[in-house]
């Protein structure tokens, strides 16, 4: 077996310039399993930014992956907005019922600010903490929601999408509040010790919004959003397609894409190549009841249909590996990248 | 019928209420007949869930036209209607134990467009939701979810209610993991909102 040449930082970098590192670089997004590792309730673990930077340097270190999250849980933005947070015990906390009640809300509505925030506080405290140990590395992720995405937990899916096709004038309003927020954040972040923020629009997505709204709403605003981010940012649709709007993507200033299990890979690496690093896409709902075989396969397969020429980091397709997927799937994921991932690709195995 | 569907379609996609209505309308703005209207509304709801599901149309549009056609069925059917839904089974839908309401909202829409009615539980937890249940009398129960440890949960739901009431998933989970909705017991699952129709049909008609 080759031995590894380069460190996280180097390999991952390597792959958004499109070109072969050592090995296919893996991201395992785990928020939650940190708290395993800690025997601690989920609630206890997100309590402390120590804990949370523990767990995440526990498991990079039990799985061997290539970066850090400093990702607590979506619904951390709401909340320092003043929304209430309900956690629980086999999952992320969710955001409680939205603050915004009705649209006219949106005209008073004055964007937190982060050194004001004790939960994003805690958030930068762990990413200091983070980057303290690590250096340069491996890469530390710091997580953003997308100003066009916020608004499903600020005042509710179905409210958001009756504003956004029917009261243009007060979406733009909380689009600009949400924007002058997101910008914030996501350079506080940075300052802390983020290496690159993941910008979440599941909004964006063919999935959710038709492309020729998102060509006037959610890509403007992640084109500005992004201009304003001192730092790299790779963009997740969480689950949701990005086929239609690829060339979209690349033109709002992100580097990668989080792609969803229901496309291509293959499909998804013609269509990114060159213009952006594609990031997935295993199956987190799925992957709670696969054997170690079913993973090796799996990620084989993902290997082979995006790892050649770069541009490709393996991870799962939403973002969020559920609680529910047990260690030995991880173990699994990491042992099948480290055998089956190592630059030149062992085509022969890779397609066995 | 086909091209009265692909004109409402069309309309409903456009968001032209006063054209939709139209569409469902006698020239003395009278209603079509129940029935007609009822076809129209649920086949082209249905077309427009399997745009979705093969990515033809967004979430969004699924969602507006759902509402859309709520609002037609209330406003031109209520007689008619009335009659329609006394014959049906009991039938509630909730979201378990999470917050996103989306889904449940589509699929309370879709099956009122289609001359359903049912009892909207809102969030509910698993001890909550069989209680409802139970007092109620349901025979169908909806249920919604958007996180996997949710739709676990469903699997609890199932084995504490008898075997006479049919439980319906959706949401998220069940669409990523297509066994899912069979590793928790549910007697059926639907890939879109619109699949709530052909389902509680089934039941009705003793297939499922």
């Amino acid at each position: 077996m080759t031995r590894e040449t380069m460190t996280s930082l180097q390999r991952v970098l390597t792959a958004l310039g499109h070109q072969e590192p050592d090995r296919v670089p893996f991201f395992l997004l785990v928020t939650m399993h940190g708290a395993k590792e800690l025997g601690i309730s989920i609630k206890e673990y997100f309590s402390k930014a120590e804990n949370v930077a523990q767990g995440q340097l526990s498991l990079r270190a039990k799985y061997r992956h290539d970066c850090l999250s400093g990702c607590f849980y979506a619904a951390i933005e709401v909340e320092a907005w003043g929304a209430e947070v309900i956690y629980r015990d086999d999952g992320p906390p969710n955001a409680g019922p939205p603050f915004i009640r009705t649209p006219l809300d949106i005209a008073n509505l004055e964007p937190p600010l982060v050194e004001e925030s004790p939960c994003l506080v805690k958030v930068l405290r762990a990413l200091e903490i983070m980057k303290v140990d690590v250096g340069d590395q491996a890469p530390i992720i710091g997580v953003v929601m997308s100003p066009f995405s916020l608004p499903v937990m600020q005042m509710g899916f179905d409210k958001y999408i009756e504003l956004l096709y029917e009261q243009p004038e007060l979406f733009w309003r909380l689009m600009r509040v949400n924007e002058e927020f997101c910008v914030r954040w996501a350079n506080a972040q940075l300052t802390a010790g983020a290496t690159a923020i993941c910008y979440f629009d599941p909004l964006s997505s063919p999935t959710i919004t038709p492309v020729e709204i998102y060509s006037k709403t959610g890509f403007e605003i992640a084109r500005r959003t992004i201009a304003r981010i001192k730092g790299p940012v790779a963009t997740h649709l969480a689950s949701g397609r990005c086929l239609p709007i690829v060339d979209s993507l690349a033109q709002t200033g992100t580097v990668a894409i989080g792609v969803s299990t229901l496309e291509g890979l293959a499909e998804l690496k013609t269509a990114c190549s060159g213009k952006l690093t594609i990031i997935g896409n295993l199956n987190g709902i799925e992957m709670h009841r696969w054997t170690a075989r079913q993973t090796e396969n799996y990620v084989k397969e993902a290997i082979a249909k995006a790892g050649p020429g770069g541009g490709f980091i393996l991870s799962d397709n939403h973002g969020e590996i559920p609680w529910q997927v047990p260690d030995d799937v991880l173990m699994a994921i990491s042992e099948a990248v480290h055998t089956w991932g190592r630059y030149p690709l062992n085509q022969a195995g890779i397609h066995g | 019928m086909t091209e009265l569907s692909d004109q409402f379609e069309k309309a409903i996609l456009s968001l032209d209420r006063v054209a939709a209505r139209k569409l469902l309308q006698n020239v003395d703005d009278s209603p079509l007949p129940w029935s007609t209207i009822e076809t129209v509304l649920s086949t082209t709801l249905e077309k427009i869930g399997r745009s979705w599901e093969t990515g033809t149309l967004a979430l969004a549009q699924v969602y507006m036209c759902g509402r859309i056609c709520e609002e037609l069925i209330d406003t031109l059917t209520s007689g008619a209607i009335a009659v329609e839904r006394r014959n049906q089974p009991r039938m509630a839908i909730a979201v378990l134990e999470d917050y996103h309401f989306l889904g449940k909202r589509m699929v309370y829409s879709v099956l009122r467009a289609s001359g359903f009615e049912l009892l909207d539980y809102g969030h509910q937890d698993a001890d909550g939701l069989i209680r409802r249940v139970k007092e109620d009398g349901i025979e169908i129960v909806l249920i919604s979810t958007l996180m996997l440890p949710s739709a676990l949960r469903v699997g609890d739901v199932k084995a504490k209610l008898d075997g006479t009431t049919k439980v319906l998933v959706g949401g998220a989970p069940f669409r990523f993991d297509e066994r899912l909705w069979k590793e928790v017991g549910a007697d059926a699952m639907g890939q879109s909102a619109s699949d709530a129709i052909s389902l509680v049909k089934g039941i009705i008609g003793g297939a499922l």
